[in-house]
């Protein structure tokens, strides 16, 4: 890749992107104590995949990055949402 | 050797030499041969295993050995064919050795990683053969490692599960660097739709080594991690469900009967327009049915589970996904036998090997549509019709195509010809072994004589008397093909650089190939199977 291309993110997006995944550890923490019965676990994991997706995209410089990279790993990560998918068809029609 | 021809990669010698130099290499040819050796190896283990569970299976009660150890020996069995032989298989040592030829480069893109590859795939072969004599027995699990029974025995599971774990490790590095090499490494004009075939189809296998081997290396941890810390992932008793266990594991297995058989159609498409001197008809939907496979291959899991209490609504999206699968191999079937429609076919034993694939592959196929229905499934599941057709498609379909390859590619490998005629031989004993061990399963399948068991009734005697002198006739045959080979290697005589007159890359080089294959750097001009 030519240099140009090369993003460095500043200390300052990076403390922010810690803040807030430092926040959203908290939340999932907090969201524990609150009554969601079933939603519980969905909570859980849409939060999870917020931090995953902050992750990729700032720590991991997809948003940076040329497109392919994104496309490639949003293709991933609709492969395994279809796989984890198709076996809840299991679980909730049991 | 003949003075036109230059140093090859078994003859060079780099800073180290001898055995070290062997260990040390980082030259793809090199790997691709470490990987044969091994892999014979634990082929002829896994075999010798198969035939002394034959011959257990003579005759009712007991023969030879006591029940326990019966079972570890199948489990043994489909531990070392499975994870040691068909699943690396044809990737490992063909691919190591002729996609960066095929492509007109000099090395896959990551040498170094290739060679840690093999170096993984020894050790996680060596763990899960020492498992054997470890600890509190060998596993007995068989090679799925169901739970919950894979949390109750004594046996040494974990250190099995561990070698798996490692051995999937090797699986996505040569994945990894197959993709990149295919990305990076083309020669000037290699454009995609250049490729041979068999390079497609390693890469649709990559693919599927990278996105699927990670799902069953957490299954296995998790599986260790609760019989060790005794955490409720899959034991009901402690909260756990053990047909997520099924899940998980076959949310790989599934795909990986794919990252066996797909390298071995690479074998057949790349043979059949050589013998039959055209070129290979429908390459661009042979490409589609590669990535097809590939990608529905990744949702049809749970056919192995119809019978395991999974909800009726996933059983019948699974088995139509089943269906939907058999439609890109059927296609890949159709275009090899338009393929020699009207061709100059030249009868030479790799074309042999490719006939008896596809035959042998097709009811391999076909049954597996029985196994894939729901309503026949009922009926079939966990009986020896299950043994015979997976045998059918990865011994008859893989191992079919690793010999297919053998003999296809011996030439450009070691620069010899094998005497053709007592090839053909070793095959028609070999295939006739072959089916007269596994057809009879089908039989007894269909009678009802379930799969796993040590012993069974009298009535099933016939069918397994037959099987058993099957087995005798196809080692036999296994022998006259390798003793052949193996004498090919060490005579001396007429190097022969092209003796197929085959058309893709590998072919325009020397045989042996030169340390860096190409003394220049080819520009392709054309498709793969352009014929003169």
């Amino acid at each position: 890749m030519s240099k140009e291309n090369n993003h460095i993110s500043s200390y300052k997006d990076h403390l922010l992107v810690l803040a807030l995944l430092i926040t959203l550890t908290v939340i999932t923490v907090a969201i524990t104590s609150i009554e969601l019965n079933a939603f519980n676990t969905a909570a859980a994991m849409l939060i999870a995949s917020c931090k995953a997706a902050i992750v990729l995209l700032y720590f991991m410089h997809l948003r940076f990055d040329q497109k392919i990279f994104l496309i490639m790993a949003f293709l991933v990560i609709a492969l395994l949402v279809v796989v984890i998918g198709i076996t809840f068809i299991d679980y909730l029609y049991r | 050797m003949e003075n036109n021809h230059l140093p090859n990669y078994l003859e060079y010698r780099g800073k180290r030499t001898g055995l070290l130099g062997w260990l040390t290499t980082t030259d793809h040819k090199r790997i691709g041969l470490l990987y044969f050796y091994s892999m014979m190896t634990f082929f002829l283990t896994g075999a010798v295993l198969g035939i002394l569970m034959r011959l257990e299976l003579i005759a009712p009660g007991r023969q030879l050995v006591d029940a326990q150890t019966y079972n570890a020996f199948f489990t043994l069995h489909g531990l070392a064919m499975i994870f040691l032989f068909v699943i690396p298989g044809v990737g490992a040592v063909f691919g190591n050795f002729m996609l960066p030829i095929m492509l007109g480069a000099k090395d896959v893109a990551f040498p170094k990683v290739n060679l840690l590859s093999w170096y993984l795939y020894v050790l996680g072969a060596i763990i899960v053969l020492t498992s054997q004599f470890m600890g509190d027995g060998p596993p007995d699990t068989g090679w799925t490692f169901y739970a919950p029974y894979s949390l109750k025995t004594q046996t040494n599971v974990v250190a099995a599960v561990f070698g798996a774990f490692v051995l999937g490790f090797s699986s996505i590095l040569t994945g990894l660097n197959f993709i990149t090499t295919m990305h990076r490494m083309r020669a000037p004009g290699m454009g995609w739709k250049r490729m041979p075939m068999f390079a497609w189809t390693l890469y649709a296998t990559g693919w599927i080594q990278l996105l699927a081997t990670p799902i069953v290396g957490i299954t296995l941890l998790m599986l260790a991690a609760e019989r060790l810390l005794g955490i409720g992932f899959f034991d009901p008793a402690i909260g756990g469900d053990p047909i997520l266990f099924q899940h998980l594991f076959w949310t790989y297995s599934h795909p990986a009967v794919y990252i066996m058989i797909l390298p071995a159609m690479g074998v057949i498409s790349e043979i059949i327009p050589t013998f039959s001197r055209k070129p290979l008809f429908g390459y661009t939907a042979l490409i589609v049915s590669s990535m097809a496979i590939a990608f529905v291959g990744y949702f049809v899991w749970g056919h192995h589970m119809f019978t395991s209490g999974m909800s009726e609504g996933a059983r019948w999206v699974f088995s139509f996904l089943s269906f939907i699968v058999a439609i890109p191999s059927a296609i890949k079937v159709f275009n090899w036998t338009a393929t020699l429609y009207k061709g100059a076919i030249n009868l030479q034993t790799p074309f042999w090997w490719a006939m008896a694939f596809i035959f042998v592959f097709m009811i391999g196929g076909f049954s597996g549509l029985v196994v894939g229905s729901l309503a026949t499934d009922i009926h079939v599941h966990d009986t020896y019709f299950v043994v015979a057709h997976f045998h059918y498609i990865v011994f008859g379909g893989t191992g079919f195509a690793f010999f297919a390859a053998m003999h296809y590619w011996w030439p450009k490998i070691y620069g010899r010809m094998y005497n053709t005629k007592i090839a053909n031989i070793g095959l028609l004993i070999f295939f006739t072994g072959f089916n007269m061990l596994y057809f009879p399963m089908f039989i007894l399948g269909l009678m009802g004589m379930p799969r796993r068991y040590y012993d069974y009734l009298p009535q099933f005697q016939d069918g397994n008397v037959i099987s058993t002198i099957g087995s005798w006739i196809m080692i036999s045959g296994l022998i006259i093909i390798i003793t052949n080979l193996i004498r090919a290697k060490k005579q001396t005589g007429k190097i022969v650089d092209n003796p197929w007159n085959g058309p893709t890359l590998e072919w325009s080089i020397q045989s042996p190939p030169t340390l860096e294959n190409f003394e220049e750097l080819p520009v392709v001009t054309h498709g793969p199977y352009e014929f003169k």
